[in-house]
């Protein structure tokens, strides 16, 4: 795989991160715990849309085939989507939503600060942008962590079932595909291991302010990466593409 | 002059009533009333059309319908508030709604089915909406008026994104036309139901007008979307469902069919196709909210206290 | 069981070198989440560049009823306003 090849790839996965976790909190939209944060939560939402649609034009470009951001966000199969297993795990509660939120958003920080200095300047732009954004759902979801962790029985028992649960889909935010090492030999992206004591830091500390454990000696998962997803994509594809797949070809 | 006659007095010289002001109990009541069955009506609005945000076909729809909504979401947040400084709190106001005992718009027990639903949508219902709350940007509750102004300016997109929808639809194939046609179909008449009743049916309309509450009537209103509406339908190329719609050169106005109102009052008393689907919707978010809520409450409270302690 | 979040009242200054300006209110359960909300309920549309947020308890709101006593003397203090003073026209810049 030459360079060009390799960005290719990293930018989908890039924007399909951003694509279905930006799917999956849209469905919140109107069901919110409260009007304010169904509000705040599909701005988030926004954002992650908004971010899939650079990375994904970015893609196209890349590519160079003629296809659009639409084309890869609609028109690819299932083993195609370079998605890490956790954005594509259900909303199920508020606790849920907010712990994948929080995994993702702290790895999401940052690597987006590494990505800045990419020798690659259209990935260095599109993070330096997406990076605000980024930064604020970090306090976002790390607030609603220490909040809820801290705040009732019954709303700590939640955090600490949907963080237990969802934890063994936190490993492979920072495990290095074959993809990302070569990028990070060619400066292209960072070295995740360099990414993994801050990231492990981080999520420590706010773990502990929210009086939760770190779940510990969870086997962890991988392949969405390198498009072996969970059940839930299957579903996921199904509804977002149907009307691309329904009638193919056409302008919407 | 009486309280009552002042107040009156003030009123016709276009001086707007803020929260402090003294107020006949009746006004005050009849304001709740109405801004809560907006607010309603824009918090259960979110609801159809939220059904299309996963399914939207490009991305760039995705992200429109997505704004839309949530700015649906942040009308209603502008209305509670401006219900609150009449004195009932938002709570109130939503157990209202979900007891049954609140009224919010009709259109919205009517299902979004395709994709063109959310065309006819932005085009028709927000149209609609628009037009009654442009008339409200002077009603006399000041707090009431200032959110519409606000309103206003935001729902300028959603009409047009409504409507772009449909045009990319009515230049495509004979199948996404067909679907546009067939959204038009279901959405013209509860559109115009959304004006609510004849003026000679309705019950508040009189005393409304004078206290400038309602600026327009409802047949008014109605009148003025039919007119503009229909011309936006000819060039779309479909066909307003209706034999008799007919321009009438003498009034100037076009000249359209009688609505089944037996139909309007059967959904307004909860036999539309969504009645129960909606408010089943909202109780649940409200209900699976209540331990969220409930928890972000807990921990102001502990940080406020250790900072108390932090202090002593 | 349920405790509803207090309401804040929420000023946002649009750009630098306006004051901040009464925008609306909202609920929130303490003042950093009232901050994010005014942020995501009234800055949708670039609106601010600066939030305040203040509980709406916290309001000490003049009396309507006492309007006309507070407010209407400052209407005849037309010595107050510099049209009120006579200059010729070939004086300027004054
Ligand atoms: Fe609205
Ligand atoms: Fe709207």
């Amino acid at each position: 795989m030459n360079h060009q090849e390799s960005l290719y790839h990293f930018a989908l996965q890039m924007g399909d991160n951003a694509l279905i976790l930006g799917q999956r909190l849209s469905e919140w939209c109107g069901h919110g715990p409260v009007l304010e944060q169904d509000i705040a939560i599909t701005n988030i939402a926004l954002d992650h849309v908004g971010q899939a649609r650079s990375w994904l034009q970015y893609a196209a470009e890349l590519e160079g085939k003629g296809r659009t951001e639409d084309d890869l966000a609609f028109l690819r199969p299932e083993f195609e989507y370079r998605n890490v297993l956790l954005v594509e795990q259900p909303n199920t509660d508020w606790a849920y939503t907010i712990v994948r939120s929080f995994l993702f958003d702290t790895f999401n920080y940052f690597h987006h600060v590494e990505l800045t200095q990419s020798t690659d300047p259209g990935v260095a732009a599109i993070a330096e942008k997406s990076l605000k954004e980024i930064t604020y759902h970090l306090r976002y979801s790390s607030e609603w962590m220490i909040r809820l962790g801290d705040g009732t029985e019954l709303s700590h028992d939640k955090m600490q079932q949907a963080l237990d649960d969802l934890w063994m889909f936190s490993g492979e935010l920072t495990a290095m595909t074959s993809l990302e090492t070569s990028l990070a030999a060619a400066g292209l992206a960072p070295d995740l291991s360099g990414i993994k004591p801050l990231y492990d830091g981080r999520i420590a500390a706010v773990i502990q302010e929210a009086t939760l454990e770190v779940p510990s000696g969870a086997y962890m998962q991988t392949g969405g990466k390198e498009g072996r997803h969970t059940e839930y994509m299957g579903f996921i594809l199904a509804e977002m593409q149907s009307l691309q797949r329904q009638m193919p070809g056409l302008k919407w | 002059m009486n309280l009552e006659q002042q107040f009156q007095a003030r009123i016709d010289q276009e001086i707007k009533v803020e929260p402090r002001d003294w107020m006949p109990e009746e006004y005050r009541q009849m304001n709740i009333r109405q801004i809560a069955q907006h607010a309603h009506s824009e918090i259960v609005g979110m609801l159809p059309e939220g059904n299309w945000i996963t399914r939207a076909p490009s991305l760039r729809r995705k992200v429109a319908l997505l704004a839309k909504v949530q700015d649906e979401g942040g009308h209603g947040l502008y209305l509670y508030s401006a219900a609150e400084t009449l004195g009932i709190s938002r709570e109130e106001l939503i157990d209202q709604l979900h007891e049954g005992k609140a009224k919010y718009s009709s259109i919205f027990n009517y299902p979004a089915l395709t994709w063109a639903d959310i065309g006819a949508i932005g085009w028709l219902v927000d149209g609609a909406a628009i037009m009654n709350q442009v008339s409200l940007t002077r009603t006399s509750y000041g707090p009431y008026a200032r959110a519409m102004v606000r309103i206003c300016k935001e729902e300028s997109f959603h009409q047009r994104q409504g409507y772009e929808i449909l045009l990319t639809l009515c230049r495509g194939t004979q199948e996404q036309k067909a679907m546009a046609q067939d959204s038009l179909n279901r959405w013209w008449w509860p559109a115009l139901m959304m004006f609510g009743p004849n003026d000679d049916q309705s019950t508040h309309t009189e005393k409304s007008m004078n206290w400038k509450l309602k600026r327009k009537k409802n047949d008014e209103l109605r009148q003025q979307f039919v007119d503009v509406t229909v011309p936006q339908a000819e060039y779309l190329g479909i066909t307003v469902p209706d034999p008799d719609l007919k321009w009438n050169e003498e009034r100037g106005h076009y000249d359209f069919g009688e609505i089944n109102w037996d139909e309007f009052w059967q959904v307004v008393k909860g036999n539309g196709p969504c009645n129960k689907k909606r408010m089943n919707d909202r109780i649940k978010a409200h209900e699976e909210g209540a331990w969220v809520r409930e928890a972000a409450m807990a921990y102001a409270e502990k940080r406020q206290q250790r900072k108390l302690q932090q202090a002593s | 069981m349920s405790k509803d979040w207090p309401l804040w009242e929420v000023f946002i200054r649009s750009k630098n070198g306006l004051s901040h300006k009464h925008a609306g209110s909202l609920h929130a359960a303490d003042a950093e989440m009232a901050i994010e909300n005014a942020r995501d309920v009234y800055t949708r549309r670039n609106e601010g560049v600066s939030i305040w947020v203040v509980e709406s308890r916290h309001i000490t709101a003049s009396n309507p009823e006492e309007a006309e006593s507070l407010f209407d003397p400052a209407k005849d203090k037309v010595y107050r306003h510099p049209t009120f003073y006579d200059l010729p026209d070939e004086v300027t810049h004054i």
